[in-house]
Order: C-alpha cells, then structure tokens, then sequence
C-alpha cells in the first residue's frame, strides 16, 4: 500500500462516518428541523470528502484522462450549492404550512 | 485497494437502509420528502464508489445526471406543498 | 435592460455553455467543436436572459475576494460539522432549538444568496425565510452558542459584507 492510498483511505473513512452521523441524525433527533440539520450538513461534508478522496485515487492511477477528475470536481461544487437550496425549501414550505418547532421538554414528533 | 471500494458501497447501502425507516414512518409528509432527498444524496455516492470499483470512467455522466435530477424533484416538492399547486 | 447589458448576457451564457461542452466531452476535434457551437448558440438564444442579469459594478474584485472567501468557510464547516458530530452522538443529546430573526445591510440578490447558503452549510442553523427589501432572516439555531454566533458575533455577516461592498 502506497502513501497516497493511505490518504485516500482516511478521507474515505472520514466521509463514510459523517454519512453515518447524517442517518443517525435522522433516526434520533425529535423533530423535523433539528433532523435537517443532522441530515443535510453532515450529508453534504461526507460527500465532498468521499469524491475528494476518489479524485486524488484518479489523478494518481489514471494520470491521462484529467478530465474525469474535473467531472467530478463540477460535481462536488454543483452539490455544495444544490443541497442547502433544496433544504431551505423544504423548511420553508414547513414553516408557511405551519409545522412548529420542538422546544425542549415536550414529546418526540 | 480496489477490493475497499466494495466495503464502502456496503457500508453506504446501510446508511441508505437506514434513512428507509425515516421515509416509511416519519409522521407527515415533510419527513418522508426530506428522507427522499437523503437517500437520493447517497445514491450519488454509492454510484460513484461503484464507478470506481468497476473501473469505468465514462460512468460518471450518470451521478451527475441523477444529482441534478434528485435537487429538482426535492423543489418541485417542496413549492406544490408551499403553495398547493404548481403553476399560477 | 438596454441593448450593452443584453450583449454581455449573451456573451456570458454563450461562453458558459461552450465551456461545459468541451469539459464534459472531451473531444477536441473540429466536427465536436462545432456541434458544441452549434447547440450552445440554441442554448443561449432560448434562455440568455435568465442566469445573468446586467452588467453590475466592479465584478473583477468581488469574484477575487469571493474566491478568498470560500476557504475560510470550508474550514468553518468543517469545525461545525465536528460540533454537530458530537451533539448526535452524545447520550443525551443537548439541543435546545430556537428560531432568530435578525437584520443584515445587504441587498444584491447574489450577496442574499451567497448568506443564506453559508447559513444553511455551517451547522447549527438553517435560514426559514429571507426578505429582500430589508434584509431581514429567519434562522433556525440548533443550540443557543450558535445562535449567539448569528446575532451577537457577526462575523459571517460582515465577511460577507466584505466580500460585496455592501456595508
């Protein structure tokens, strides 16, 4: 096993456990807002990470074709700015349709 | 280091898995819609892992093409909620 | 929008589209380069004025300083992301939920969106509603340190101010 493939490894696994952190989030947190927020950030990061760490394994093995690795850099900005926005949305149809946000004390929903 | 590539599409169908439970129970429709929006976030992972495992660099159209697709049927979703209908 | 501000809507989206054609193909040929053309000039004459809208006042230093401003908040993110890491994991999960409202001195459409985005991508808050003619936002705070960060620090607000000028 080379250096680089140690680095891909460690930012793999550091994006497979935010991943995990984002569907974890979603089972335990009592409400629909403090859910968005475990899901869509923590998804968003271990996503960037995982296709950060594939783009260095590309450029390293398959060094002719850099046009693959700037696909998926395009991919990586297109999330980064998709995401937030398709989760704004959500919450904000919520919030006009009159979904109240959980306070501490009272009951999971 | 090829053969690591499977044990994270594994793990990765997990966490999918995991998200199901939200989409069939969550009580109301926003949850179900944003456990739609998750499981289609870590599809877009799964199937670049996947492109990678089985060495195939043209596959990476088809991420890009279903990332884009997931944010517009989450705001599709998302405006037919706020306002009742789509057009007006 | 008069016929300079037009053109330079054109010009931009004309080239935007070329240069994701030759990215994501990959073909340099001349029969490529054409057909790139040739659906690049459908493209644009169908939707030039959608993306961009005027000209707007000294583009050139605002796109340095917002390519300065983004690995500050890579590094953000990537703190807060931790901090939410530990909220998940922690057995009993101290959250304590509240929803801010509070007002800002911007008032381009890009500067409202570059906020709401970075709002919503450091974690701990997520914008609800943003109102245009004030500048006012409706944050959701996942705990009261974060929402301490939004109204009493500032500092997101005022990089951004910096980023457009618009104090």
């Amino acid at each position: 096993m080379l250096l680089i493939h140690v680095v891909v490894a460690i930012l793999l696994t550091a994006g497979m456990f935010f991943m995990f952190i984002g569907a974890i989030g979603l089972l335990r947190f009592p409400d629909f807002y403090t859910r968005l927020h475990a899901t869509g950030k923590c998804d968003t990061l271990g996503e960037g990470l995982i296709i950060v760490g594939l783009i260095i394994y590309h450029l390293f093995h398959y060094p002719r074709t850099p046009l693959v690795a700037v696909k998926l850099l395009l991919l990586i900005i297109f999330i980064f700015i998709a995401n937030p926005t398709a989760i704004h949305a959500i919450v904000k149809a919520a919030y006009r349709r009159g979904l109240k946000p959980w306070k501490w004390g009272e009951e999971r929903r | 280091m090829i053969s690591m590539f499977l044990v994270f599409g594994l793990l990765n169908v997990v966490t999918i898995l995991l998200c199901l439970y939200r989409a069939v129970v969550g009580p109301g429709v926003f949850n179900r819609v944003a456990a739609v929006n998750v499981v289609g976030t870590k599809t877009v992972v799964l199937l670049v892992i996947m492109g990678f495992y089985f060495e195939r660099p043209h596959f990476f159209d088809i991420p890009l093409l279903y990332a884009m697709l997931n944010f517009i049927g989450t705001l599709v979703f998302a405006k037919y909620l706020e306002r009742g209908e789509l057009c007006s | 929008m008069n016929r300079g501000e037009k053109g330079f809507g054109i010009v931009v989206t004309f080239c935007t589209t070329f240069l994701f054609w030759l990215i994501l193909s990959g073909f340099f040929d001349a029969f490529h380069l054409i057909m790139g053309g040739i659906c690049s000039a459908i493209v644009t004459f169908i939707s030039h004025g959608l993306l961009v809208k005027g000209k707007g006042k000294k583009m050139l230093p605002k796109s340095l300083r917002f390519l300065l401003y983004i690995p500050w908040e890579l590094w953000q993110i990537v703190l807060a992301n931790v901090d939410v890491a530990y909220r998940v994991l922690h057995p009993k999960m101290p959250i304590d939920p509240l929803i801010i409202e509070f007002e800002t001195s911007l008032r381009g459409d890009f500067a409202f969106v570059t906020l709401a985005n970075s709002i919503t991508l450091t974690p701990g808050t997520i914008t609800i509603f943003v109102e245009p003619e004030k500048g006012k936002f409706w944050v959701h705070a996942l705990a009261k340190e974060h929402a301490q960060a939004h109204l009493v620090d500032k500092t997101m607000q005022r990089k951004v101010a910096d980023v457009f000028m618009e104090w």
